[in-house]
């Protein structure tokens, strides 16, 4: 029996690589806004590129946020990726002030643009960075995360990123310009990931894979 | 200190349904079908693939969306598409169809407020502003319209500046002098527009070993490298690349 995988409908975004993806990793994908649907899922995803301002609109116009907040209430899985992560937080300063769903308590902040030694280096962050973490091994284990190690590669294309305000809800980061960048943010079920998991090769199928089939 | 790794991209250049190649981007010869290829590249780990649709902006069409489509089922890395991209309308399409960044060169001569509509809509990420430049003469370049057809009056790193400052994500820079000869990058040119850009900047045009590659991060300052004949007609592969330019000291990816 497959997975049933939801994944949220907002109007933004190239929503076809990730249903492909979760496809790919064998879940039945259903990509939607209905507020029912989204309530009653067993594993939901909320993808995203662009502004916060225009993704927090985009939710709020359909009623979504709301959803978002009593499903993640209910403990199933909850995975936001790229600008679905940051809406997880609690507010961004992208372009002014905007407040986020506040699900895992957090900022977005821009990356500054400049290294530990002062130096100008480039932004947004493009490519692949490798995933690291000093306590992995206990960290990564059971969640989407699982059976992957530090120096594992992901695909980021970001110039914000996620500050997590309780330092245990940061599941990995990437070293950019002698700087952690988070890379994922996790508590309990719930998960954020600043990197595209459906455009990182095997590695991001592997996560996805661990979130299709991770343990309720 | 790790920094992000110099990422390797397969260029493939499109007319039609067919993967072509040519030389300074002129005499196109039909190498096969361009999905076939990106599934291969992505098996040997390629880390990005791009799509240039190289007559679109001649004929005014746009062919690709099949072609994306098709490719972004089975291939889990960043997919580029560019040619004849001309509006806002065109780039939600293309993002539709399974693309997750657009190249666009024509139009944005042509109008560069398209760079800050696009930018604005989808985001800089999904922008790469691709530049093809003819030398001038020392340490000058005019950028080139219609794949390297067209003479613009355009100096290319007042192109780079101005691209950047309208909202370009990234910059791919095709040296018309070097495409398709595989006799190594214009490595003064990308050091040119990368020093000028606060942005990543692709080295285009030119690749034939893996010395190029190697000069053209370390001397030309390059984020990226895009490969086309030397992978196409499998002089090389994905792997060789980087096992080579891993030996030689750059930073990439190790791709399982």
């Amino acid at each position: 029996m497959s997975v049933e995988v939801v994944i949220i409908d907002y109007g933004i975004g190239n929503l076809f690589s990730v249903r492909r993806a979760f496809e790919h990793c064998g879940a039945t994908v259903v990509v939607t806004s209905d507020l029912e649907k989204i309530l009653a899922a067993q594993r939901l995803v909320l993808p995203g590129v662009g502004a916060f301002a225009d993704g927090m609109r985009g939710l709020k116009e359909r009623g979504l946020d709301k959803a978002i907040r009593s499903y993640a209430d209910s403990g199933r899985p909850l995975m936001g990726i790229c600008l679905g992560m940051q809406m997880l937080s609690s507010v961004s300063e992208e372009f002014g002030e905007h407040q986020g769903l506040r699900i895992i308590p957090g900022r977005v902040t821009s990356i500054s643009g400049i290294d530990h030694q002062g130096k100008p280096y480039k932004v947004p962050h493009v490519g692949w960075a490798d995933m690291q973490s000093k306590t992995y091994e206990t960290a990564w284990k059971g969640t989407i995360l699982d059976g992957l190690h530090p120096g594992d590669a992901v695909y980021l294309t970001h110039s914000f990123e996620v500050k997590p305000d309780n330092p245990p809800h940061l599941l990995a980061y990437c070293d950019y310009g002698g700087k952690e960048i988070t890379a994922a943010i996790s508590k309990e079920n719930i998960y954020g990931v600043q990197f595209h998991p459906e455009k990182s090769g095997p590695v991001g199928l592997k996560i996805i894979n661990n979130f299709i089939n991770i343990r309720l | 200190m790790v920094m992000s790794r110099v990422r390797l991209i397969a260029r493939l250049d499109i007319k039609g349904p067919n993967l072509i190649k040519g030389i300074h981007l002129e005499g196109l010869r039909v190498i096969g079908d361009p999905r076939e290829f990106a599934r291969l590249y992505y098996k040997q780990g390629i880390d990005e693939i791009v799509y240039m649709d190289v007559v679109a902006s001649l004929y005014g069409r746009n062919s690709l969306h099949d072609i994306v489509r098709n490719t972004a089922r089975d291939v889990f890395v960043p997919l580029t598409v560019g040619g004849g991209v001309r509006s806002v309308n065109d780039v939600r399409e293309l993002l539709r169809s399974g693309a997750d960044k657009v190249a666009i060169n024509t139009a944005a001569i042509k109008n560069p407020e398209l760079i800050r509509e696009i930018a604005h809509v989808f985001g800089s990420q999904c922008l790469v502003l691709s530049i093809e430049a003819k030398r001038q003469g020392k340490g000058s370049w005019e950028a080139y319209a219609d794949n390297g057809r067209e003479k613009t009056g355009l100096d290319v790193i007042d192109w780079v500046r101005r691209g950047v400052t309208l909202g370009a994500g990234e910059i791919m820079i095709t040296s018309v002098d070097q495409e398709g000869t595989c006799k190594g990058f214009d490595t003064e040119l990308v050091r040119a527009v990368s020093d000028a850009a606060s942005i990543p900047v692709i080295a285009s045009g030119g690749m034939g070993k893996t010395e190029h590659l190697v000069d053209v991060i370390a001397h030309g300052h390059a984020d990226a490298v895009s490969v086309a004949s030397i992978l196409h007609y499998k002089r090389t592969s994905v792997p060789e690349i980087r096992s080579a330019a891993i030996a030689a000291g750059i930073e990439m990816r190790n791709a399982p």
